[in-house]
């Protein structure tokens, strides 16, 4: 699955998102629980604020010193008989995956979540040449199993199904024969799954943080997999992108410590597994070879420009999970697999403005999203920026205002979208608004008025939406 | 070993440069952060009131937490796994279970209960994979233990396979109290300590908070996944 999922026009996903009902309830549901356990862990710290600055720091020096940290990451890999391959493209990363493969004579590759090989198509480049590729997070085997349902969710990719839904694809599919239970489900996938990673020849993994003193690098998870998947096949092939690192093993404790506070509001999850090359000799389990393939696909380009901060994204999707715009169109409406507010900033960076320039549209810049994010990425802030680059770039072009207006003439024509994108709005307009229609706003509104008069939104949203945050409905 | 290859670094290496606007550099200072919170955390606390703090965070990672002392050890393990009803068990090779006095009773488990307890043997690793694999109960030592998270740190080597606090349909981590830590902070820092000494870095190190859970089915929270499906730690006093 490449990066674009779904429709292709932005306004027939939303109106899709806005009609399925179970999806929604869904994603209002889970964004509660979500927020909640990630206000709670916050708050169990005391001093989320100076966690989020120290967050924000690393990642800043890591970023400015990104080619010595990766060197150095590729040598200690290197010194411990691991091989690095730098791909500067999605093409070239899957070459080489396909290469090792091939080199192997593998037929079955069991795989953890990554979001960099779904973002880079690595499943369908295997799958061409023949080659079987067996997904074994519990939420993205239960998209593969469904004809590869795109995930919406960074973290919790199959949000958008309920329990009877699974339970029929699982009986359509596999034979299942259970109820709807999720315990029962999850046991059977466990069982399905145990044989796939016993016969599995190759096992590929993502990849949290790398940790360029030792060559390390991290994986964080619950379920178990990614632990099964270097510990069994006889070859590891891991995938990162290429900012996904930190100098050492200090800055790994604080970059985990936030990831699963605010991704799941855990201190740590069930496992965080830290792997140094191959096995040593010695050792029985674990892999004999083991792949390093580092990953830019656009990302430099996002380097040394005023976007360079959306590289800080550690993939928690705090920011996803308070965003407004999201609850009620859900992860498939972005098109892309990075969803909400990052995935409104990053996916256009990576796949380009002609695909995807209504997505910085899709906010409602309430800035939610900057205040949970752990590392602090401003990113309304982003997205106005976005959204100025959009205007500028085709008044060049010469395509006039009124093209121009395009992404945003898309949000105010889904009148439902509208009326969501601006549900934070009156709160913070009031005062400017002037006969229903506001003129000038501060702040975060600006840059809409700056387009055109828009009607007021209706007081009470911001209220409604507020309640029912509160009480996680 | 024999080393690896690195292959397009420079191209690759040169392009962030590039769009870093200067040079490559060949050497970068890490800075001491203006925020470390995470010193604080717990500090200044006693062995024994981790022990607390761990105790209350088992609750929330649905761990059970027994207390125990060097005498008592083994009655209480062949308590813990005939509550897990344990018929084979995989332990991992460590000096640790004859210091603790327990090698010499697991031959008695046998007879006395009809437990057969296995010990990873590097010799045989295909067995041992198999074993583990089939195994009731798995049982390692925790090498440091963070309170606050409720988390056993175990680095992997040729006795310590990864696969026995994996693969066994249950899990008992043996924790000496002297392991206690505050937090992943002081495990981590003890392991960048060691790579700066250019000492080893375990292959595996796995930092294990709990049975495996998912929440993927409707938001739901299944414990037992892909790894143990239940958990017991075990904290014996040993100073
Ligand atoms: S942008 Fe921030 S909040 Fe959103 S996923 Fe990335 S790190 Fe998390």
């Amino acid at each position: 699955m490449p990066m674009h999922i779904g429709e292709k026009e932005f306004s027939s996903r939303v109106n899709k998102g806005l009609e399925d009902d179970f999806m929604r309830g869904a994603v209002r549901s889970a964004q509660g629980r979500l927020q909640t356990n990630r206000a709670k862990a916050a708050d169990e710290l005391g001093d989320w604020e100076e966690w989020r600055y120290l967050g924000q720091e690393i990642r800043q020096h890591t970023m400015e010193n990104l080619d010595f940290y990766l060197k150095q990451l590729s040598e200690k890999v290197a010194e411990r008989g691991g091989h690095v391959y730098f791909a500067e493209t999605a093409e070239d990363a899957n070459n080489y995956v396909k290469q090792v493969i091939n080199k192997k004579n593998a037929k079955k590759v069991a795989k953890s979540k990554s979001m960099v090989t779904e973002e880079i198509a690595l499943n369908d480049a295997l799958e061409e040449q023949g080659c079987e590729v067996v997904e074994t997070d519990l939420g993205e085997y239960i998209l593969q199993i469904d004809d590869h349902d795109p995930p919406s969710h960074i973290v919790a990719p199959a949000l958008h199904k309920n329990k009877e839904q699974i339970r029929d694809v699982f009986k359509d599919k596999l034979g299942y024969t259970n109820t709807e239970k999720p315990e029962e489900l999850t046991l059977f996938a466990r069982e399905q799954l145990r044989k796939e990673f016993l016969a599995a020849d190759v096992g590929i993994t993502g990849c949290n943080f790398a940790v360029a003193e030792s060559g390390s690098f991290a994986l964080v998870t619950n379920e178990g997999n990614a632990r099964m998947v270097s510990t069994l096949p006889k070859t590891q092939i891991t995938v990162m992108g290429m900012e996904r690192i930190v100098p050492t093993w200090e800055e790994l404790d604080v970059m985990v410590s936030l990831l699963t506070r605010a991704a799941v509001g855990q201190k740590l999850t069930s496992y965080v597994t830290a792997l140094t090359g191959p096995k040593d000799e010695t050792e029985v389990d674990g892999p004999e070879e083991f792949h390093l393939v580092i990953v830019d696909n656009g990302r430099s380009k996002i380097l040394g420009t005023e976007f360079q901060e959306a590289l800080h994204c550690i993939r928690c999707a705090a920011c996803i999970n308070v965003c407004p715009v999201y609850r009620h169109v859900g992860g498939h409406a972005y098109g892309s697999i990075y969803p909400g507010p990052i995935g409104a900033v990053l996916t256009p960076l990576l796949g380009g403005y002609e695909d995807y320039k209504e997505l910085p549209y899709a906010s409602s810049l309430c800035g939610a999203c900057t205040e949970v994010c752990p590392v602090k990425i401003p990113l309304h802030e982003q997205l106005i920026l976005h959204r100025k680059k959009i205007v500028e770039d085709e008044k060049k072009s010469g395509f006039g205002e009124n093209v121009a207006m395009s992404g945003f003439g898309i949000m105010a024509g889904s009148s439902r979208l509208f009326n969501t994108a601006t549900r934070m709005a009156p709160y913070l307009v009031t005062p400017y608004a002037k006969d229903n229609a506001i003129s000038k706003g501060p702040g975060p509104v600006k840059p809409w008025t700056d387009i055109r008069d828009l009607p007021v939104p209706q007081k009470e949203r911001f209220r409604d939406w507020f309640k029912s945050r509160k009480t996680g409905g | 070993m024999q080393k690896g290859t690195i292959q397009n670094s420079d191209i690759f290496l040169d392009n962030i440069a590039k769009s870093l606007g200067r040079e490559r550099k060949e050497t970068v200072i890490r800075p001491t952060w203006h925020h470390q919170p995470q010193w604080d955390v717990l500090a200044n606390y006693t062995q024994n009131q981790l022990v607390d703090v761990l105790e209350a965070q088992c609750k929330s990672i649905h761990t059970d937490l027994i207390r125990t002392c060097k005498e008592n050890l083994n009655e209480t393990l062949l308590k813990v796994i005939k509550n897990f009803h344990g018929k084979t068990v995989m332990t991992s090779d460590d000096s640790r279970f004859e210091m603790f006095g327990l090698k010499d009773h697991f031959n008695e488990y046998k007879q006395r209960e009809d437990i057969d307890v296995h010990t990873w043997d590097k010799t045989d690793g295909d067995t041992s994979i198999r074993v583990a694999e089939r195994a009731d109960v798995g049982i390692t030592f925790s090498d440091i233990t963070l309170a606050e998270s409720g988390t056993v740190v175990l680095f992997s080597d040729e006795g310590k396979g990864r696969s026995v606090s994996l693969l066994p349909a249950t899990y008992i981590a043996l924790i000496p109290q002297s392991t206690l830590v505050p937090r992943m902070s002081q495990a981590t820092k003890e392991i960048h300590r060691q790579v700066e000494n250019r000492e080893r870095v375990s292959s595996c190190v796995n930092f294990i908070s709990g049975p495996s859970n998912s929440a993927d089915i409707e938001m739901n929270l299944v414990v037992g996944v892909h790894g143990p499906i239940k958990a017991t730690y075990i904290v014996i006093e040993d100073q």
